[in-house]
């Protein structure tokens, strides 16, 4: 902590002062004053502080956080925290879910420290959404190739969709945060983030699978599961490379089972959702009626028999 | 946080509402929506019938002879009321949240109002469904509905846009965007039976 004492420009005491009359604020930091390597002393003490660039700021700031106390959780203005939001700024935290870089930190370098609701919330809903529609749409091109499947708008899947994705999106973080908080009693030198930055990082992980899920309209197999695979490759890479650096200071074994969990959740989400959404498109029906007629049968595939599944 | 005045009517009062007032009140905004100007009228005397009128209307015409099983066919009535309650209420929500000046009640209203073209569109693919089935008819339902999809989110962001800071408009608007896409397809997916 000392060597960051030093390092600190001068205003690093206004900001201790800021802290010290209201210790669970944080300040917004910029990049160019904190170098990446302290990024790991930064999350040990609990709470993260930079210092202000300008005087004029940090007085600002101070004269501001005197005036408004921490809203209670009852109130209307402590919900509109988390949705304190531009437009820049959702698009630039979509693009930095969308290319994970090993060594930038989602969390630390596009959410610093003021995660919104906004992106999870309406990201879900998205998916949600678009998810049972292109699985309807499957159901329309499937029946334009064999005219004796049934077609129908299948709305149930609408429900089973936003349910899935919501529950997925929203406990599996808690999960997640409950089991870090539970690591870090075991081994205090790990880091932490809180609940709201674990639900920020899952909601933007799920961008990804927005476009892809269109594309799967693309009736060819072995492009679906490249497409599947890219998808989840981008963003589980963007989960490992935040939680990386938290978990790294546990042991070996605790730090692998947890990533490999993360990814394997993520990796049966994406599967479920192909298969339960999107069913096989029959084969072209045949030229002649001749050979149509011998093989009825086989226009009925069973869904959970994706001819593409190889090995 | 500053919200425009609203008229909730005149409760507590022992002679009713005239129906002809509530009704030309109704029909003035029906107007509004149609052509839609920058006038504060949808916003100043908010009400409630319209859209309840519209949303029963649509979700009435969304239903089918239940020839098919309850899993596998359209959406129920109470489905495509929660869906337009629940999403106007959503909407609404995240534009106070963002930080608009709209209130609640006028928010739903304006939402409300605007469900108009899409159910002119519903009547017309309904109209179009009775003549002979074919990729024209397709064509036809597709072409209408784009463009009462079209009409219903210019006519709901003349209204809701200036509401909010400019740097968060389109954070307000997308999820309007969402809600009458949705709507529109459940529209276009209809298919009698």
């Amino acid at each position: 902590m000392a060597a960051a004492d030093e390092l600190a420009f001068h205003e690093f005491e206004e900001a201790t002062n800021l802290l010290a009359q209201t210790p669970n604020e944080t300040t917004t930091r910029s990049d160019q004053l904190s170098p990446k390597g302290h990024v790991a002393v930064a999350m040990d003490s609990g709470g993260s502080y930079g210092a202000e660039d300008e005087v004029e700021e940090s007085d600002k700031t101070v004269l501001l956080q005197e005036e408004k106390q921490q809203p209670g959780f009852w109130t209307f203005g402590y919900y509109q925290s988390f949705f304190d939001v531009d437009t820049s700024q959702v698009l630039d935290r979509i693009k930095g879910s969308l290319l994970p870089r090993p060594g930038h930190n989602f969390v630390r370098h596009h959410l610093r420290n003021r995660p919104d609701l906004y992106g999870p919330f309406w990201i879900c809903a998205t998916l949600a959404f678009v998810l049972a529609i292109t699985g309807n749409l499957t159901l329309v091109l499937a029946q334009r190739r064999d005219p004796s499947i049934h077609y129908s708008p299948q709305f149930h899947k609408v429900t089973v969709a936003s349910l899935t994705i919501y529950c997925y999106a929203w406990l599996v973080p808690l999960a997640l945060w409950g089991f870090l908080r539970w690591r870090k009693g075991v081994r205090e030198r790990m880091g932490l983030y809180t609940f709201l930055e674990t639900v920020c990082v899952y909601g933007y992980s799920l961008f990804v699978f927005i476009p892809t899920v269109v594309l799967w309209l693309i009736p060819v197999p072995w492009l679906q599961w490249l497409f599947g695979a890219l998808a989840l490759a981008l963003s589980a890479a963007g989960l490992v490379f935040t939680l990386w650096p938290v978990v790294r200071e546990d042991t070996r074994w605790a730090a692998g089972v947890l990533l490999s969990v993360v990814v394997l959740l993520h990796a049966l989400l994406a599967m479920g959702c192909k298969f339960y959404f999107f069913q096989p498109l029959p084969p072209e029906p045949m030229a002649s009626p001749h050979q149509a007629t011998s093989q009825p049968p086989a226009t009925m595939l069973p869904p959970t028999l994706p001819r593409s599944v190889a090995a | 946080m500053a919200e425009a005045v609203e008229s909730p009517g005149d409760p507590g009062t022992t002679t009713p509402r005239p129906l002809m007032r509530d009704l030309k009140a109704v029909g003035k905004k029906f107007m509004h929506v149609l052509y839609p100007r920058k006038s504060n009228t949808l916003l100043r005397d908010w009400d409630l019938w319209g859209p309840l009128i519209l949303c029963v209307t649509l979700a009435l015409m969304l239903q089918r002879g239940s020839v098919d099983s309850e899993k596998d066919g359209g959406p129920q009535f109470a489905e495509v009321f929660v869906i337009v309650w629940f999403g106007a209420v959503t909407i609404t929500l995240n534009s106070k949240l963002l930080g608009g000046n709209i209130s609640f009640f006028q928010s739903l209203c304006v939402l409300g109002y605007c469900i108009l073209p899409l159910t002119m569109a519903m009547l017309v693919c309904r109209l179009v469904l009775l003549a002979e089935p074919g990729p024209v008819n397709f064509m036809v339902r597709l072409f209408v509905v784009i463009i009462m999809f079209a009409w219903s989110i210019v006519a709901s962001t003349a209204f809701l846009a200036d509401s909010q800071p400019p740097n968060r408009k389109a954070l307000a608007v997308y999820p309007v965007f969402l809600f009458y896409f949705v709507i529109s397809w459940m529209i276009l997916t209809f298919t009698p039976q």
